[in-house]
């Protein structure tokens, strides 16, 4: 390590034992990667007491790559150890890292009820639209008509809006934003951090190699400079015209609010129990 | 709101409370604490379960409900609130082993109860736990299966899946209880040998056994050995989540008490990270295993029930040992030399005893609730047809054997 740079993500990273990565050129796993540390670095908080949790795929390798708590866990079920976790020790911020396919296909039915008991577990959605690490498939957030591995004539299914399926769930904060916006990226994850309660953030995200090849997305800078055309803010979208706000990614914090939390409710829950108990 | 409705209610005096609650202060927890050993109690082997946890320790249970363990949850969902344990209802069965595994690499003593098809929902997740050496219990209240089969008619044929039911090669850890007594016995031991060897272990009951009332006498807790997880001594720098160095039984750190170390279900080096190394992933693999085969005489536990001189010897386990206790005691009065050999600890199997049993009588029946499993482990441990002859005695149509039945099998055979 006696070479390499010293900044702030660094301080964070196991560089002496799991780099390089598995992550392909291009791909903006990395990007969030600096997006988390950075933000968390901002918060002066105790790195003991952070909890990275991901399932599988491209996306839930990430946690190895960081010196916090971490837990690589099955395919679909960071969401459930993560509820493991943080109802033993709430005094743990518990990051969930996953991805659109880890999520919302085999993992949706832990999402929607992590988010409805409102649980303060902050997930990191990156959605990149296809099951990369299996090679290229479609997943619940391919877009209608593209081509995937397992969808080589474009698929017909139509994609979930996962920032509304988890609103619709009950989730009490969740934004959206993609892998160009990296500052805005950054903002919300220590928004979410602050957040009491059930965090969502749907980072969309390139992969050049699999995703992009396919759809003949024209590489990795072509698809961060399409992020950047094809997205319009959320405070802008009231006074466009909706022709122009038609298919594009609207980015922003789409709901904030208090709602009790559920670790919360159950100590009080317990407290309560308990002196009655007493008497 | 539910939160703000309670909060702004004035505070209910003390006589109106206790009758708001659900779980009333003279529950039968309540009166068992203040009179075991003193007093026996009446008691179901799904409450001998649940009590069983409490006294072992555990402070995290995340169920489903599912017939016929649903009375462990809610029993637990009762008390864990008490002692400022976690009780959560989860969305499924592959969630509540995910928590329980979770809560677990953060400190917590963790137990499931399930059946048959949230069992086999689990299979995945006990298998993270085995290779994440993750303590952690999984009790199976057995119900015919396959599939939703008779839910509350009983049936031995997980017995196989205990051991088996999770891809690749994983040793495993069974307990299996023939009465109410000890099924709270069994609990206790399940929850101390997962703290112990660090692994997933599985108690399982036989369906009439998790609802069979019996009168139990429980022990006063200073009687009950409770095994704790080792915790690392060396500075966070030095600790290996998996060291190889201690018998096989390594000290295992909590999230968030600065070891700050990684988990996966990647086959990993002693220090947790994935490997691809054949040589590590070798390593880990005989690590899980000796783990098991080094410890044998600690694992395996069987009661030996008049075989001194018996020349007939049946071989099974839970409710249908009981069956043969009642036929053995029918047929020796009739003179006919018939003993039991039950396996308390059914995984790791019993090898050493079952050889032994063999070497010593000319007949074994195993009579199972199953189409031939425990069997097939006698099988294997026969190395000449010639050294006892092995009689097969199989149900499964939701009925049990009886005494009637086995004492009739005795006497075809004698």
């Amino acid at each position: 390590m006696a070479n390499i740079p010293q900044r702030i993500i660094h301080e964070y990273l196991r560089h002496d034992k799991k780099f390089p990565h598995v992550w392909c050129a291009g791909c903006s796993n990395g990007i969030v990667l600096g997006a988390i540390i950075r933000a968390i670095a901002s918060m002066d908080l105790d790195r003991d007491d952070i909890v990275m949790v991901s399932g599988i795929g491209c996306s839930s390798r990430m946690p190895v790559y960081v010196d916090f708590n971490t837990l690589h866990s099955l395919h679909g079920r960071a969401i459930a150890f993560a509820t493991g976790i943080k109802m033993h020790k709430p005094k743990l911020k518990v990051i969930v890292i996953t991805g659109d396919g880890d999520c919302t296909a085999i993992g949706g039915n832990h999402l929607i009820h992590a988010a409805r008991r409102n649980i303060d577990l902050k997930v990191i959605l990156i959605n990149n639209n296809i099951y990369g690490m299996t090679g290229g498939q479609c997943s619940p957030t391919t877009p209608h008509d593209a081509i995937a591995t397992t969808a080589p004539y474009g698929n017909i299914e139509p994609d979930f809006n996962v920032c509304n399926l988890a609103m619709g769930a009950g989730a009490s904060f969740v934004a959206r934003t993609t892998a160009f916006h990296v500052l805005e990226l950054q903002g919300m994850i220590k928004d979410a951090m602050e957040h009491p309660g059930f965090s969502l953030i749907e980072v969309i995200s390139a992969c050049p190699v699999i995703f992009g090849r396919l759809n003949k997305k024209g590489g990795a800078p072509q698809m961060m400079k399409d992020f950047r055309d094809n997205s319009v803010p959320l405070a802008a979208v009231a006074k466009l015209p909706p022709e122009k706000v038609e298919g594009k990614i609207v980015r922003g914090i789409l709901r904030r609010e208090i709602r009790p939390e559920y670790c919360a409710e159950y100590a009080a829950l317990s407290k309560r129990v308990q002196a009655m108990g007493g008497e | 709101m539910p939160k703000k409705d309670i909060k702004t209610k004035p505070a209910p005096k003390a006589k109106a409370t206790k009758e708001t609650l659900a779980v009333k202060p003279d529950s039968k927890l309540e009166e068992i604490q203040a009179t075991r050993e003193r007093k026996s109690v009446l008691m179901q082997g799904n409450e001998a379960v649940a009590y069983g946890a409490l006294d072992a320790g555990v402070n995290f249970f995340a169920g489903y409900p599912i017939t016929p363990s649903t009375e462990v949850a809610e029993i637990l969902s009762a008390e864990l609130p008490k002692r400022g344990g976690v009780f959560v209802q989860m969305e499924d069965e592959i969630a509540s082993i995910c928590a329980i595994t979770g809560a677990s690499l953060a400190g917590a003593k963790s137990l499931t109860a399930t059946s048959g098809p949230g069992f086999s929902l689990m299979q995945e997740g006990i298998g993270f736990a085995k290779i994440t050496e993750t303590p952690c219990v999984v009790v199976n209240v057995q119900r015919m299966g396959p599939s939703t089969g008779m839910p509350t008619s009983p049936a031995q044929g997980d017995i196989m899946q205990a051991k088996w039911g999770s891809h690749g090669d994983s040793p495993a850890i069974v307990l299996y209880p023939a009465s109410v007594k000890e099924s709270y016995e069994l609990t206790i031991r399940a929850v101390n040998l997962s703290e112990k060897y660090r692994t997933c272990v599985i108690l399982l009951l036989d369906e009439v056994i998790g609802h069979m009332r019996e009168s139990v006498r429980l022990p006063d807790m200073a009687n009950v050995r409770v095994i704790n997880r080792i915790k690392p001594t060396v500075p966070p720098n030095w600790y290996k989540h998996y060291d190889e160095n201690q018998k096989y039984l390594s000290p295992l750190a909590s999230y968030g008490e600065g070891y700050r170390f990684h988990v996966t279900g990647l086959t990993h080096d002693s220090h947790g990270f994935p490997t691809n190394k054949s040589g590590e992933a070798g390593e880990m693999m005989d690590r899980l295993r000796k783990k098991i085969s080094y410890n044998m005489r600690d694992l395996v536990q069987i009661e030996s029930y008049q075989m001194e001189d018996a020349t007939i010897a049946i071989f099974t386990a839970g409710i249908t040992a009981r069956a043969a206790k009642a036929a053995i005691a029918m047929a020796r009065s009739e003179g006919i030399k018939v003993g039991l050999l039950r396996p308390l600890t059914i995984w790791p199997f019993p090898d050493e005893a079952v050889r032994k049993m063999l070497r010593n009588v000319e007949t074994v029946i195993v009579p199972e609730l199953n189409q031939g499993q425990l069997i097939h482990e006698i099988q294997r441990l026969t190395k000449d047809k010639s050294e006892s002859n092995l009689i097969a005695m199989q149900r499964v149509n939701g009925q049990l054997i009886t005494p009637n039945d086995i004492l009739h099998k005795i006497k075809e055979v004698s």
